[in-house]
């Protein structure tokens, strides 16, 4: 018998497509599947969390899990832990989730693996280097659960048409675990689809040469439409935009119809976030840049020229 | 106030790591560096101690080249270092790593413990929240801002849609984001000072760990090569340029 966990993000507008991709591979791998969901918005989420493998829900609705991040969550998650005995914990690679695992581990003294891209079992999964060009096999040893961190898209989320159990838990959880609060929340101003989400993805990267030049990018996003702008690790670290828009290794992964890379030379840590894009076109005035060689059209060229003229030929073509 | 900013070095940071017969990843014989994501933690560091007053500590786990990362730490403004290295930590997973960095921030007293996100190597992006709960810490992640005052820290954290305000008392640990501020370049008096800073160095030995805690959970047991893309058509740019890469949308219905 097989235990397998999904910890799952939720908000009160329900779980994360990650929690649901998470799902559909724990079901391949567990005999018994249940997700733990914490925060307000569990209990709700459920039923959706049913419907693509969990038998069993952990949920608790307690506002501590929103106010407090991290350590409460870890805490609770532990007592599960200690309840249930799973033979493996799936995580999405969130900001909040890897939080929980991190902690999770250091509770457990279990292994904890990060960026898998798949799980054969409790005892192996695997992971891509090297920019993605080779795969590799890990063997997880040490004591259950093992806790493995998969990156976003590596599951395509499908339902399996199940309802779950809701189990609901008590959030008890100590005061001096209360030391982080979250004060503010901002969301971000974007009028576009989410980078995630957008059937077209525009990433930029040094070639940009400035960082007010992401407009043309902008710009030709909003003649496309359901478009969303991204950036290499370079135009990330020199502060030109926000981390939020990284791709690659360290960053975002995307599997836009359309990946177009503009003034990106290609360094493997950027592959990793966006060769599985169905078709990619990549504009660097370099011949020899690496990024040609995943390209479907490579055009080798100026993109202070290329860009403009693209975004208007979209709307003539709209019009 | 009294700060440990965690330092990694990695061989070859922008380009490919090589990876050796036993399938670690080779860190010996090869150009290393300061891994460029704990040049922020780094910064945010020294920034709180020019705020606040008090000393920044480099802290290290790595072999013996990785004194390179420590002495750019030092370089950069740092007091001193501490580099633990041992050969039995050789191919070390994240939570070995993780309880060797604890029990190295043990001798200390620190305020504030500050990493980067994630390494440019292993790329795990939990090590410095295990870190946290080993010593039984608060954590601030993900943060693009940086305020430390008295007794509390306060960060932006980074969300999927924005950015979050949170904050804690202290001690805490912090993780800074790539591009959170500037690192300062070392300039020559720093490098030059930099080699008259204390560096301690210890081994697995001297913080008190035994073999059961230096050991992996993780080995790599294949390695194949991922599927190979068939090859796309380059050309140079012309007139009909933007025309192509329209057709192409066109194609994949999305204009």
């Amino acid at each position: 018998m097989t235990k397998v966990w999904v910890y799952a993000d939720v908000s009160p507008t329900g779980a994360s497509p990650a929690a649901l991709e998470l799902l559909t591979k724990a079901r391949t791998i567990g005999d018994e599947v249940a997700a733990v969901a914490l925060g307000p918005g569990s209990t709700a989420s459920a039923a959706g969390l049913g419907e693509y493998g969990a038998q069993t829900v952990y949920a608790s609705d307690d506002a501590v899990f929103d106010e407090h991040p991290g350590q409460p969550a870890a805490h609770v998650l532990t007592g599960l832990v200690a309840d249930h005995l799973p033979d493996l914990i799936l995580f999405a690679t969130s900001y909040d989730s890897r939080d929980v695992a991190g902690r999770l581990q250091a509770k457990l003294r279990s292994t904890l693996m990060s960026n898998a891209t798949d799980v054969a079992g409790p005892d192996e999964a695997s992971t891509e280097i090297q920019g993605g060009t080779k795969v590799v096999a890990v063997e997880l040893g040490g004591f259950e659960p093992k806790l493995v961190l998969m990156r976003p898209k590596s599951v395509q989320a499908e339902p399996s048409g199940g309802t779950a159990r809701v189990v609901v838990v008590e959030a008890d959880v100590p005061d001096e675990l209360k030391k982080v609060t979250r004060v503010e929340r901002h969301e971000e101003e974007s009028t576009g689809p989410k980078l995630e989400d957008a059937k077209v993805v525009l990433a930029g990267g040094r070639g940009l040469k400035e960082p007010s030049n992401f407009k043309l990018l902008d710009e030709l996003a909003g003649a496309i439409g359901d478009a969303a702008v991204g950036a290499s690790r370079a135009a990330v670290d020199a502060g030109w935009v926000p981390y939020s828009y990284q791709i690659g290794q360290t960053g975002k992964t995307v599997k836009p119809e359309v990946y177009i890379a503009v003034g990106i030379s290609g360094a493997i840590q950027h592959a990793v976030g966006m060769k599985g894009s169905k078709r990619i076109v990549a504009i660097n005035k370099d011949a020899d840049a690496p990024i040609f060689q995943l390209a479907d059209l490579g055009i080798v060229g100026d993109l202070f020229s290329i860009i403009p003229h693209l975004t208007e030929e979209i709307a003539k073509r709209r019009a | 106030m009294q700060i440990a900013a965690l330092c990694k070095w990695v061989p070859n940071p922008q380009g490919v790591q090589e990876i050796g017969p036993d399938n670690f990843v080779v860190r010996s014989g090869v150009e290393g560096a300061l891994d460029p994501g704990d040049e922020f933690g780094l910064e945010a560091a020294l920034q709180i101690a020019e705020a606040n007053g008090g000393e920044v500590t480099v802290v290290s786990m790595g072999p013996e080249d990785a004194v390179v990362a420590v002495q750019r730490g030092l370089a950069m403004g740092a007091a001193k270092g501490v580099l633990v290295t041992d050969d039995s930590l050789r191919g070390a997973d994240v939570l070995v790593t993780a309880q060797v960095l604890a029990a190295a921030l043990r001798r200390g007293s620190y305020d504030v413990v500050i990493g980067g996100v994630e390494s440019t190597d292993g790329y795990t992006g939990t090590l410095p929240v295990t870190v946290a709960e080993l010593l039984d810490l608060p954590s601030l992640t993900f943060a693009k801002k940086v305020e430390v005052s008295g007794t509390t820290a306060r960060i932006d954290r980074q969300t999927e849609s924005g950015y979050d305000v949170v904050e804690s008392s202290l001690p805490a640990v912090i993780t800074v984001t790539a591009g959170a501020n500037e690192p300062r370049y070392p300039n020559l008096k720093g490098i030059m000072q930099a080699k008259q800073k204390p560096l301690e160095r210890l081994t697995v030995a001297d913080l008190g760990l035994g073999a059961d805690d230096v050991e992996s959970t993780q080995a790599v047991t294949s390695m194949r090569d991922a599927a190979a893309k068939a090859g796309g058509e380059i050309i140079e740019a012309g007139d009909d340029t933007a025309a192509r890469i329209a057709d192409l949308l066109a194609e994949a219905k999305v204009i």
